[in-house]
């Protein structure tokens, strides 16, 4: 184990190297583009005994990783927004063979217009997918995130594809203090890969990406619904030898200053970090006010946030991404998660930070300012609003 | 027929006279066990690979329909990084759908990349699979479901793209064209391509009795005459030296093209209600040119 200063895409690289994938297939796209880079400097010295394939496009590098994947071998690629989006057809049959390939992504916006900052719309688009997602909040989970991420796509119950996701510019760019473990260590936690029923071996000929008929598809999609609800117990077991490990716990919802909160904010990515400042401020001025970071989004912890929302009395979703057209992803899952409670909390939705816009502690405060007046009123007027727009822009 | 096991089993469910069909039991037998099978979305990927069956008896993998190529180059990193890539042979069997259009970029990626590959293009002409469609592989006058005839159309527009010398122009090893009527000939260019340390390409013309329009027992002979009238030309190109292409079958008295066209009923605009000797012409015109053109 050693600390490092590096930066959320380097964090991904060396994380991806430490599990020795054995084929990586890439293109370029900012901000993700020094995860291929630092990639391919490890295969050029040697220091990662990997085939890096130069791709043509996104689509090619998840189509490479499929093709690598169901011969038998651990996979990795990155990418972000459009390179993701060109992806997207591949990560439905990635995930429906049941491929564990993990990847990183760089949150970046969709477009247009054309923009290369960060928020989450990339990764909420590919929700549905079937793929496991992870938020990093920093660069040292960033890491993690990514040795967590195989040990749990691998796992014989789950055998579903992974994305790790880091916010663009915030982490993908900024440098940190990350402690990277050794590959001894990593070895001890993760071992060499073996696949369970996907491989292409002429000794023993199978038949990958079948055709099926109504008569088979709905149960195909039904055993990836169960593994998605199996991999629940997994993700806990995993973090849990992680900790054992490497003496970090993750939770896939990590509460902070939450237990007796009336105003609990939910969030995602690099923005709890200063989520977790404005509390503290508040917090000295007497607000009861704290935050519920989602680190794992698919499986959606359900149950997790049912328990966390049974104190709060408002519960203030902060998206950074518009299902346009209807609210925030996260809100919406979670709204729907807490369906079932017999006494809710209310409910709001804030986006912020769309295309990179910056996200300040004062945002925060503005946050805990409109879920105190809904605490006072006791009702929700307004379900959906948005922070920090211009409005006098818009003609 | 060819070889005492079959790879691509019988029972599939692909059309009774299909020139795919044909062309794929040739190709993976010549191959023989040691081979591994990627094919885009097509006829014979849903044809051979319907749940809980199989057709092939060698490993199979299908992707999607435009990636063929890049699950392919995955393989073979794959196989070398395990420590297996020797003597085995990873075969692409793409219809012209996927290799022509929606495949184009992902194949001239794995040309340029130099992955060890056998990449075949079953070409029959049109978008088979989704009833007869026209693209780029489909021949000028040709009628499909899209390029129909009518009062301001003759059928398709367009020329064919001449996709063997797009893929002899990334100066890879082996490219080659063939035709399940010339057995020898494509087994031959199979095994020239399975031979070679990098990628190769063979331009397989296999009609579609179905979407042609000819009777199922005429596959062979509409098949040669697309050789013998000089609409389709059976040659090859070995290390990528263009300059030195070779005529592997040689027509010394080539046959009008009328004879091929009125084999097939979607050339049949071109003979009733009116004789269009004026589109007929252009396409001998066409062939008479490129004989020319290219010292043939």
């Amino acid at each position: 184990m050693a600390w490092r200063i590096i930066e959320g895409n380097q964090a991904l690289a060396i994380g991806a190297k430490l599990c020795r994938p054995k084929v990586i297939a890439s293109y370029p796209i900012t901000p993700s583009t020094h995860v291929p880079e630092t990639i391919s400097e490890f295969v050029a010295d040697g220091e990662l005994k990997a085939d890096f394939i130069n791709v043509e496009s996104e689509q090619s590098a998840i189509s490479a990783c499929i093709g690598a994947q169901a011969t038998g071998v651990r996979t990795f690629t990155a990418t972000a927004s459009q390179g993701l989006a060109l992806m997207h057809e591949m990560l439905y049959i990635a995930s429906g063979m049941r491929l564990p390939i993990v990847i990183g992504c760089a949150n970046r916006a969709l477009s247009a217009p054309i923009n290369i900052w960060c928020d989450h719309s990339d990764t909420m688009a590919e929700r549905d997918a079937g793929w496991l997602q992870f938020y990093a909040e920093n660069n040292q989970e960033a890491l993690d995130l990514v040795l967590q991420a195989y040990k749990i796509a691998e796992n014989k119950e789950v055998l579903l594809p992974g994305m790790v996701a880091i916010d663009a510019y915030t982490l993908t760019h900024t440098f940190e203090r990350v402690d990277v473990p050794s590959q001894a260590e990593v070895d001890r936690f993760l071992p060499p890969y073996k696949p369970l029923y996907a491989f292409l071996d002429p000794e023993k000929p199978i038949t990958q990406g079948s055709f099926g008929t109504p008569e088979h598809y709905m149960e195909f999609k039904y055993s990836q619904q169960k593994a998605m609800e199996a991999s629940k117990e997994i993700i806990d077991q995993v973090f849990k030898e992680f900790d054992g490990k490497f003496k970090r716990r993750y939770h896939k919802i990590e509460k902070y200053k939450a237990d007796d909160a009336e105003i609990l904010l939910l969030t995602m990515g690099s923005m709890s970090g200063t989520a977790k400042d404005a509390v503290d401020r508040l917090r000295e001025k007497g607000i009861k006010v704290g935050l519920a970071k989602f680190t794992v989004f698919r499986p959606f912890p359900a149950k997790e946030l049912i328990e966390i929302a049974k104190r709060p009395k408002v519960l203030a979703v902060v998206d950074r991404n518009i299902s346009l057209g209807h609210k925030g992803a996260l809100f919406s899952d979670a709204t729907s998660a807490l369906a079932s409670m017999e006494r809710r909390p209310l409910t709001v939705n804030f986006i912020i930070g769309l295309g990179g816009r910056d996200i300040s502690p004062q945002n925060f405060y503005e946050i805990v300012e409109k879920s105190e007046k809904i605490l006072k009123k006791g009702k929700v007027e307004k379900e959906l609003e948005w922070i920090g727009v211009k409005k006098e822009m818009i003609p | 027929m060819i070889e005492e096991t079959e790879f691509l089993a019988p029972g599939h469910r692909m059309c009774a006279g299909c020139g795919v069909a044909l062309s794929a039991r040739i190709a993976v037998n010549t191959a023989g066990k040691d081979t591994i099978v990627v094919s885009p979305t097509g006829c014979m990927e849903v044809t051979t690979t319907q749940y809980p069956e199989t057709a092939w008896r060698v490993p199979f993998l299908h992707v999607a329909f435009e990636n063929a190529a890049s699950a392919a180059s995955g393989i073979d990193s794959a196989l070398k990084m395990l420590g297996k890539r020797e003597n085995k042979n990873i075969l692409v069997f793409a219809g012209d759908g996927g290799t022509f259009d929606i495949g184009l970029q992902a194949l001239s990626g794995m040309f340029e990349r130099g992955h060890k590959v056998t990449f075949i293009c079953n070409d029959n002409e049109a978008y088979m699979n989704t009833g007869i469609q026209r693209c780029s592989a489909t021949p000028y006058g040709a009628w499909t479901t899209t390029s129909p005839p009518g009062k301001y159309s003759i059928g398709e527009s367009k020329p064919k793209k001449p996709i063997a010398r797009i893929a002899a122009a990334h100066c890879i090893p082996y490219v080659a064209t063939a035709t399940i009527a010339y057995v020898a000939d494509y087994q031959k260019k199979l095994k020239k391509a399975l031979a070679v340390d990098g990628p190769s390409f063979i331009h397989v013309l296999a009609p579609c009795p179905s979407g042609w329009r000819f009777a199922s027992d005429e596959l062979i002979e509409v098949s040669r005459l697309a050789v013998q009238t000089g609409v389709f030309v059976l040659w090859e190109v070995e290390n990528g030296e263009m300059e030195n292409l070779k005529i592997t079958k040689k027509i010394p008295q080539r046959k009008p093209v009328e004879e091929y066209l009125k084999t097939q009923g979607r050339f049949k605009h071109l003979f009733k209600p009116v004789l269009r000797k004026d589109v007929i012409g252009q396409i001998q015109a066409e062939i008479d040119k490129k004989f020319e053109r290219f010292g043939l």
